[in-house]
Parts: structure tokens; sequence; C-alpha cells
């Protein structure tokens, strides 16, 4: 598994959409956060990091496509799969490198972010005045964001070698893991307690959750369940030559 | 025994892409694959290496079983595919060092080093993969597939693309390796079989229908006999195809003529005494060994 981890990591590095994700996300951040009139904290009355919380998912939803589109499409359009799996590693190891490394390089751009909270930190009045729990919990709700919406794309990715296609897919189904089940519940036709289940189904419902600085074992099991999921079904589908 | 095929079926669809093939590969031995285009040759490497499932019969590679060992077996296995995919973006060293890792090879720098020596990519092992050469390319897809200092090599048309100094030095790569490993290689290039392998396999249309060492099948199949023959004068084929126990004439040059004779009769005699006889001037006459190409057709036919 380490090695793939290593190799995509360095791909990602050598080729340009390493440093372009990261910028595009921070560069995004800090318009949003600090110079944009209607959403910029200076602006608010309110110490706190509602906008970068509400904002990334939607970023997350666009970008992490563009960096998992490319690790399944390009190795079966080129043909390198059959080398990777004629290699003594099972596919699990192949995917969960893959995973990894696209997860680890979405967290990379979401470090300098910290700078935010320090500086926000600052600007409370009396300074320190915000509320760090719910904004550890919100971060923690975004890691798990970022890799559930990495185990979609990876998915989306072994299913074509076409990394357009992958894309679109991919995009796709983040949003509606993401909000549809949200806006699903809404129908009429779910009432009592059935909206709530529906509900429940997408990735805002949890992470919201997250976001109020309690981890939740049920979250947890949710994310997990989510992430590994996809997973097992990308798995499956770069092993489907042999069914 | 390094690779044993047993009783291997694979079935697309309503066609049978390998039907029913069995066959041994030993140490020390180049096996080559032959066969036309779309005969299976692929699809049995391709399940050899475990990228392809069959759908009957085993296949043993140093006794680990490729469905039940998977592991053990690809361990053992140096592949290079037929169109020898590469990643482009990767630079020569970069991606040797990461097969090697693959393969948790023990000390990847000095493997990576020796088989860059090795395959004579010395001047090239700072260069991006896309920026080569075809006949570079090759080398790299052939130092990945010996990188792990495998027991078996599989390589799917290995000198396809290259020119003829290229391939004549990748043969001699893949018969130096042949005296300590098994290889197991396809082609379409009769010569390259008689070349450098010591045993050929002939596949049609997914059946088997050789399994010999080359001057085996070579004599095996010597039982149509070719004579050639060139007369200083103009003679008409008439003529020529009333020599006792020819059956076919073919003109090949002006005055140059094929003859076939069926059986193990030599007809050199006859055609002496029917120059002597009709005053002809016989400047040359020899008899030709059946090359591979011949046996080629005349089994795939």
């Amino acid at each position: 598994m380490l090695p793939i981890f290593f190799k995509e990591i360095n791909s990602f590095f050598s080729s340009l959409i390493g440093y372009i994700v990261i910028g595009v996300f921070l560069v995004l951040m800090g318009l949003l956060m600090w110079v944009f009139p209607e959403f910029s904290i200076l602006d608010g009355a309110y110490a706190n990091l509602d906008t970068l919380f509400a904002v990334s998912p939607m970023v997350f939803m666009f970008l992490i496509p563009a960096i998992t589109m490319r690790s399944f499409a390009e190795e079966m359009q080129t043909g390198t799969i059959e080398l990777l799996a004629t290699r003594p590693i099972t596919d699990w190891q192949i995917v969960g490198g893959k995973f990894l490394a696209c997860l680890a390089l979405v967290a990379f751009a979401l470090v300098p972010t910290v700078i935010y909270y320090i500086s926000v930190y600052q600007l409370g009045n009396p300074p320190g005045n915000l509320d760090s729990g719910g904004i550890r919990g919100s971060y923690c709700g975004l890691l798990l964001l970022a890799a559930s919406f990495s185990a979609i794309g990876v998915f989306a990715s072994s299913l074509t070698n076409n990394q357009i296609v992958a894309f679109v897919m991919a995009t796709f189904l983040c949003f509606f893991t993401y909000l549809a089940f949200d806006y699903l519940s809404r129908l009429p036709i779910f009432f009592g307690k059935t909206d709530d289940i529906v509900q429940s189904i997408g990735i805002s419902y949890h992470y919201e959750s997250m976001s109020r600085g309690v981890l939740d074992s049920r979250d947890l099991i949710y994310f997990g369940s989510v992430i590994s999921f996809f997973l097992a079904a990308t798995v499956l589908s770069v092993g489907r030559r042999r069914w | 025994m390094s690779v044993k095929v047993k009783n291997l079926l694979k079935i697309y669809g309503a066609q049978r892409a390998v039907d029913d093939i069995s066959f041994e590969a030993h140490r020390g031995e180049v096996l080559g694959f032959l066969g036309p285009n779309g005969a299976g040759k692929t699809t049995t490497m391709k399940i050899i290496t475990g990228y392809l499932p069959q759908n009957e019969g085993i296949v043993e590679v140093c006794g680990f079983d490729i469905n039940s060992k998977p592991m053990e077996a690809r361990a053992r296995v140096g592949y290079l595919p037929e169109h020898n995919p590469l990643y482009r973006d990767m630079y020569v060293r970069e991606y040797l060092a990461f097969t090697a890792n693959l393969h948790g090879v023990l000390n990847p720098s000095k493997q990576v080093a020796e088989m860059v020596e090795r395959t004579g990519l010395g001047s090239h092992r700072h260069k991006q993969i896309g920026e080569l050469s075809k006949g570079y390319r090759q080398r790299v897809g052939l130092a990945q597939a010996m990188l792990h200092n495998p027991d078996v090599l599989i390589l799917d048309e290995p000198t396809s693309g290259l020119d003829p100094n290229q391939i004549v030095e990748i043969r001699q790569l893949i018969k130096d390796l042949g005296k300590e490993k098994t290889v197991i290689l396809s082609t379409h290039i009769l010569g390259e079989v008689e070349a450098v392998c010591d045993r050929a396999i002939i596949i049609n249309k997914g059946k088997l229908v050789a399994d010999a060492p080359i001057q085996v099948l070579k004599k095996q199949f010597s039982g149509q006999n070719t004579v050639i023959a060139e007369f200083a004068e103009t003679v008409a084929p008439k003529l020529l195809s009333s020599i006792k126990n020819v059956v076919f004439v073919k003109n090949i040059n002006k005055h140059q003529w094929q003859f076939m004779s069926e059986g193990d009769v030599d007809i050199r005699p006859e055609i002496f005494a029917f120059a002597v006889a009709n005053r002809l001037t016989l400047l040359e006459l020899r008899r030709e060994e059946n090359s591979v190409e011949n046996i080629f057709q005349q089994l795939t036919k």
C-alpha cells in the first residue's frame, strides 16, 4: 500500500494537480473569509469559522473529484492497471493506497486554514472568545467528509477509463450523498419519523451534527460505513474483469 | 517445473479464446508462443500472470496455483504486457524504484542500478518515460519485468516496434535470461522463434496445434521436400513438371525454379538427369530446409 501511496503523492506534485488544488482552495477560502463583504468575518460581528465549514463542502464537491478522476481512469486508459494488478499486492492495497493519497492531498490543503483559527482567536473580544470545541469537531467532520468524497471519487474513477466521465459522475455522487437526502426528506411523502430517517442517510446531517463539537459514535459509524462502502465497491469494480 | 498449464479454457461470449491448452515450461528454456493475430497468445499469457481468470483448467507457477496462491505465484513472475504500458510522467529511475518497492525488493537502489546497467538505459535514467523513444521504452518494460529477479518471465511481443539493431540486442538479452530462468515469449515474427527459442508452441484459434523443440518441428515437417534449381537456358514449365516424383513446380526467377516432391524422396538426381537429357546447363541445385514460416503456414491454414 505504501509504495502506491507515495507514487500517487509524487505524481500530484510532479504534475500541477497538487499545487492547483491547494492553491485554488486556499485562494477561494481566503477571499470568502476575509475579503468578500457578504461573507467576510471582518464584516460580521462574530468570531467564528462558520464560513469555512459551510463553504468547504461545496468546494470539495468539485475539487475532490478533480483529484480522484485520474486515479483509476488513467491506469485503465493507458493499460498500466494490468501491470499493477499482476504485482504481488491485493486490490485492496491498490485502492487503499490511492484513496489515502487523495485524502492526504486534501488534508494538506486544510492545514494552512489553522492560521484562520489563530487569527479569529486573536480577533475575538476578549481574545480567545470562540468555540474551540465546535471548531475541533468541525475539522473532524470536514476530514471525514473529505474522506467520503475521496472514496466516492475513487469509485467513480474505477468505473470508466474516461477522466471527464469520472469527474462528472463523482461530482454528482458527492452532491447526491451530501445534500440530496436532506432535500428529499422535505418531500411531503416523508412525514413523522421517516423524514428524519431519510435525512440521516445524507452526509450533511452528520456533518452538521459533528460541527456542534460532539463526537457522536453514530456519526463516526456513519462516515466509516460510507467510506468502507465506496471503497469496497471500488475493489469490486477494479476486479470486474474477473467476473 | 516452472510453469504448468493444464486444460486451460477461456470463453469470451460464445468464442473459445483459449480452448483446452496444456503445456509446461522449464527452467533454462525459452519458450516461443506462435500464432496468427487473435489466436489466443495474449489471453493465455494474461491468465498465467493472474490478470484474467480462466473458465477452466489449472495454472501453476513454480508450484503455486495462480488462483489459490496468487501472491506467491505473482511474486515469481515478471511480465511485459502487449503494448508495454508505462507511466509516461514518471522518471525512469523513479518508476523502477516504485516497481522494486511494490515487490518488496530488499536493496531497491542497488537492484535498480543493476537493471539500468543490464538493459542499457544508463544514459537515459534521468529522463521522463514519456520522452523516451520506443526502443528505450521497451527496455524500461523489460527492466521492470526483471527487476525483482523472477523465476519466470512472460514477454508479450518484446521486440515489436524496435529497429533491427535493437531487436538483435533485446534478443541477446532474452537468450541470456533464458539460461537461468523460464522465459515465455510471444511473437508473430517467425525468425525470432528460430533465433531465440528452444521450443515453440503454435496456437491457432485457441487450440494448441504444435508443441515441440524447434529442431523437431522442422524435421517433422520436412516430409515435403523443396529443391531450388537454376538453369542457364529458358525451359518450358510443362517439361519440368514431367520430371519423376515432382508434384509442384513454381517459377521463382527467370531461370530459377522451385520443385516440390511428396514424401522423403530426393529429387535432385532426377533433376540432374533431366538437365543432362535435355542438354541444359544446371547452374544451381540445392535442397531447401523447411523454414518455420512454412511450418507455421501449414499448421494455421
